[in-house]
């Protein structure tokens, strides 16, 4: 009951922000030069004065801005997010279609980059200064520095063009009928790719961050008594420095949940995968208000929602901290 | 001219070696039934109706579903398709077409000349772009038998215009499924209906679409292929990736990146070409605001386009892919060319000479004035073109400062805010210049409309030549009145057009009969095959 009782409290008090957000973002979008109508017309190569005003009705945008704005508004004071320019469905339809891809994604990369981060930041600063921990940072560095797109290509020139062990792209074989564990096999094998390139990014940060607190717990005084008192160093390190090294990184988890929307845009348009990332871009270029404010409500539900459950972990991790 | 030349006998080979290749050379072995073809879709559409939207994306996919009166045959002659036969009176104002009689919608109903009236006067009059201009003088469909259509115009239409373009803007759909109904919001757009030999099956929105073999298909025996799917693809990089593993067969339309392609063209695996893509030509473009003083005075006009060095510009950023233009018509296009030279050869001293006799001298820093480019992005050159134009025109004291945005965005401020003084962006032709050629030098189309005179730039005779062209039903006097109409804006340059080209498509040769038409990708597919690897 307390955390139903808490999660209404944290929502009721982002609905200021996030009407703000949608009101400025529509706001913000009125002045890119050009509307969803001149962006279908760049996409058909061009259309005359009398069909471009019919297709103006047809989207609604034959009214003022702010009679736009004030509609969009009372629509979604009534929970509907109106209608995709794009897909010519409601946008609700739309995103609830790409939700599941974008959150197979973020949930494996994110899993995988904390999982791997965690792990060999422990290595890392259990042999601080010699040659393990001088690989994992060289090579934490490279992940960090390179751009996701050429790990992604780079990967499909190599595992797809020239090994052929993995698909080049999509979610599921398409038009093979799999259904069952064979389809969720088969979805598995196509995200393997696409989930190390977005994860291999975060993972360096991940490791960096781990290793660094893993190192401040380290020197601390209540591990020295741990020592002292005889337990092993592998339950010192599990026990005692890892669970108040993880602080820091689980505050990132709920930071990056919001970036890894944004940075799927990458992987998802390299791995043709219909995510809520590619969507956004499509909206922007097709100047698709509806779809885009969609996307940018469910996003900012998303990122409140994380953050809420890391809320929740700080609490299991450390007593100390009141929910 | 070292370039030209080699150009005109590149061209020439091809020529000559599409002359031999006719219809079937590449079907030597038996034709096998089964099979998919996997073809790339560069871009999501909104809708798939071919009837509503002119646009090649549009017509990758349904031009397979659905059917029009007419397409062109190998040699690129219209030929009948739903419409088995026409005849234009002496007059030029009344068309009347035969059409094929025991054909039906996927859906069962049969399909008669209502479809056609229905089509024509509530789709291609009222919505579809450019039919709404090629159409505008429609004044009715009359229907005496259900196998009949005859066209009424109010002024003559010529039957050469009108079949080159139906071609494109001739698509039927039910009247059946649309009458009674909001046409733009009608299911069947996404879900089309149409009597081509493939049914429509599924479009998962930013994945897939995927048709399948209509078995009751007009022409007997075909098609031979069982489905086709589209996949989405928009990454450029990643469209190679899935060329090269097999997840794909064919991309067109230049859905690859031009490194790709001249990447692919040595892998024996696919063939990389623009056989079969002949109808669809394009121009890089300059176009000028002549509201803006300097731009007004045709000299310097010329004085830019002599200070750019397109064969440079096409060996270096275009990887050979293209020829400098002669004006407005292109060379693929012999019903209307003109023949003739590029008409500003690249001369950095004549340019610099015109712009001291327009009397824009160099200043103190050697700046003669400054210009502001709006690249309009519909293509990966385009970029490309406009930093090159920028350096080139510094080297004449023309500063130019590029403005960025995206297509939507370039498209307004250029076409209806008039916020630019130069723009670079691609013009394409479509066949018979009266289509989209023509309305970019014609005084008095209304502000908004992409890809129109929209240049502050009026010529009484160029006006009349094109409103004299366009209802000259004579086909002789009409490519004559078109010559005249080419010299003319070849003077003036409201607009230059610098390169010519045509789009690649690469092709895994595992495709049989393909490309062996001038608009393959936009046509049915119904004799395509897969042979076995």
């Amino acid at each position: 009951m307390r955390v139903l009782y808490l999660a209404l409290r944290r929502l009721a008090a982002s609905l200021p922000t996030l009407f703000v957000v949608l009101a400025g973002l529509f706001l913000l979008l009125q002045l890119a030069p050009g509307d969803t109508v001149d962006a279908l017309v760049a996409q058909m190569g061009g259309g005359d004065a009398v069909m471009i005003e019919e297709l103006r009705r047809f989207y609604g945008l034959d009214v003022s801005v702010p009679v736009q704005l004030g509609r969009y508004v009372w629509r979604l004071l009534q929970l509907d997010l109106g209608y995709s320019a794009i897909y010519g469905k409601p946008v609700s339809t739309v995103i609830l279609e790409r939700l599941p891809a974008t959150l197979l994604l973020m949930g494996s990369a994110l899993s995988f980059a904390f999982a791997g981060g965690m792990a060999l930041g422990v290595v890392a600063a259990r042999k601080v200064n010699r040659w393990p921990d001088t690989l994992i940072s060289t090579l934490g560095l490279i992940f960090y520095a390179t751009p996701s797109f050429w790990f992604g290509l780079m990967g499909i020139v190599i595992f797809a063009v020239n090994l052929g062990w993995l698909p080049a792209g999509g979610l599921e074989e398409i038009g093979a009928g799999h259904s069952g564990l064979r389809r969720l096999v088969d979805i598995g094998w196509h995200l393997l790719l696409p989930t190390l390139t977005l994860a291999l990014i975060f993972l360096a940060t991940y490791l960096r961050i781990m290793r660094a607190s893993m190192l401040e717990v380290l020197n601390l005084d209540f591990v020295r008594t741990a020592r002292a008192k005889g337990l092993s160093p592998g339950r010192v390190v599990r026990r005692h420095v890892m669970r108040n090294a993880l602080l820091p990184m689980v505050t990132l988890v709920g930071l990056q949940a919001g970036t890894m929307l944004g940075g799927s845009i990458v992987v998802e348009s390299v791995f043709a995968l219909p995510g809520l990332g590619r969507l956004a871009y499509e909206s922007v270029v097709q100047r698709d208000l509806n779809t885009l404010l969609g996307i940018v409500f469910v996003s900012a539900l998303l990122v409140i929602a994380v953050n809420f459950i890391v809320d929740l972990l700080y609490a299991r991790l450390d007593p100390r901290i009141v929910t | 001219m070292r370039l030209t030349r080699r150009h005109a006998l590149l061209s020439a080979t091809a020529f000559a070696a599409s002359a031999f290749l006719p219809r079937g050379a590449f079907a030597q072995a038996t034709p096998k039934r089964g099979g998919v073809l996997t073809a790339h879709l560069g871009s999501e559409q909104r809708i798939l109706n071919p009837a509503l939207r002119a646009s090649t994306g549009v017509y990758l996919i349904t031009s397979k579903i659905m059917e029009a009166l007419v397409d062109l045959d190998a040699s690129g002659n219209p030929a009948p398709v739903l419409a088995v036969s026409w005849d234009a009176a002496p007059d030029g104002k009344t068309v009347t077409f035969k059409l094929r009689e025991g054909v039906s919608w996927h859906d069962g109903k049969p399909f008669t000349s209502a479809d056609v009236q229905y089509t024509a006067m509530e789709m291609w009059k009222k919505h579809l772009n450019y039919g709404t201009q090629l159409q505008q003088f429609l004044e009715a469909v009359d229907t005496p038998d259900a196998h009949t259509a005859v066209f009424r115009y109010a002024r003559p239409m010529p039957l050469n215009l009108l079949l080159r373009a139906l071609c494109d803007l001739g698509y039927i759909a039910p009247r059946h499924v649309f009458e009674g109904t909001n046409i733009l919001e009608n299911p069947a757009n996404t879900a089309p209906i149409g009597t081509g030999p493939f049914k429509f099956v599924q479009y998962e929105r930013g994945q897939f679409i995927i048709a399948e073999r209509n078995p009751t298909y007009w022409r007997k025996d075909f098609p031979y292929l069982e489905r086709i799917v589209w996949r989405v693809i928009t990454d450029k990089s990643a469209v190679a990736a899935a060329l090269e593993t097999g997840q794909i067969q064919l991309s067109s339309y230049n859905g690859l990146s031009l490194s790709d392609l001249d990447r692919l063209k040595s892998d024996k695996r696919f063939e990389v070409s623009t056989r079969g893509i002949e109808a669809n030509a394009f121009n890089n473009t300059l176009e000028f605001n002549t509201r803006r003083k300097e731009l007004s005075d045709v000299r310097v006009r010329r004085a830019i386009a002599h200070a750019v060095d397109v064969d440079f510009f096409i060996e270096n950023f275009l990887y050979g892919q293209a020829k400098p233009a002669t004006g407005p018509i292109p060379s693929s296009s012999p019903a209307f060319y003109p023949a003739g030279k590029p008409p500003y050869p690249f001369d950095k001293k004549k340019a610099q000479a015109l712009l001291d006799e327009a009397g824009y001298k160099p200043g103190p820093d050697g700046t003669r004035f400054s210009l502001k480019l709006v690249p309009i992005m519909n293509g990966e050159d385009v970029p490309l073109l406009a930093t090159f134009i920028q350096q080139s025109l510094g080297e004449i004291g023309i500063k130019v400062e590029i403005v960025q945005l995206d297509v939507a965005g370039a498209l307004t401020t250029v076409y209806r805010d008039w916020n630019f003084d130069l723009a670079t962006g691609w013009h394409q032709y479509r066949g018979d210049p009266a289509v989209s050629t023509t309305v970019w030098y014609r005084s008095g189309s209304p502000k908004g409309s992409p890809w129109t005179n929209q240049f502050g730039w009026q010529s009484d005779k160029v006006d009349q030549l094109i409103d004299q062209a366009a209802s000259e039903i004579d086909p002789v006097k009409r490519k004559a009145l078109y010559a005249d109409w080419v010299s003319v804006v070849n003077e003036e340059i409201p607009v230059w057009m610098i390169t010519e080209r045509q789009f690649f498509a690469a092709t895994n040769k595992q495709v049989q009969n393909h490309h062996n038409v001038p608009r393959w990708d936009s046509s049915d597919w119904h004799d395509t095959w897969i042979a076995s690897s």
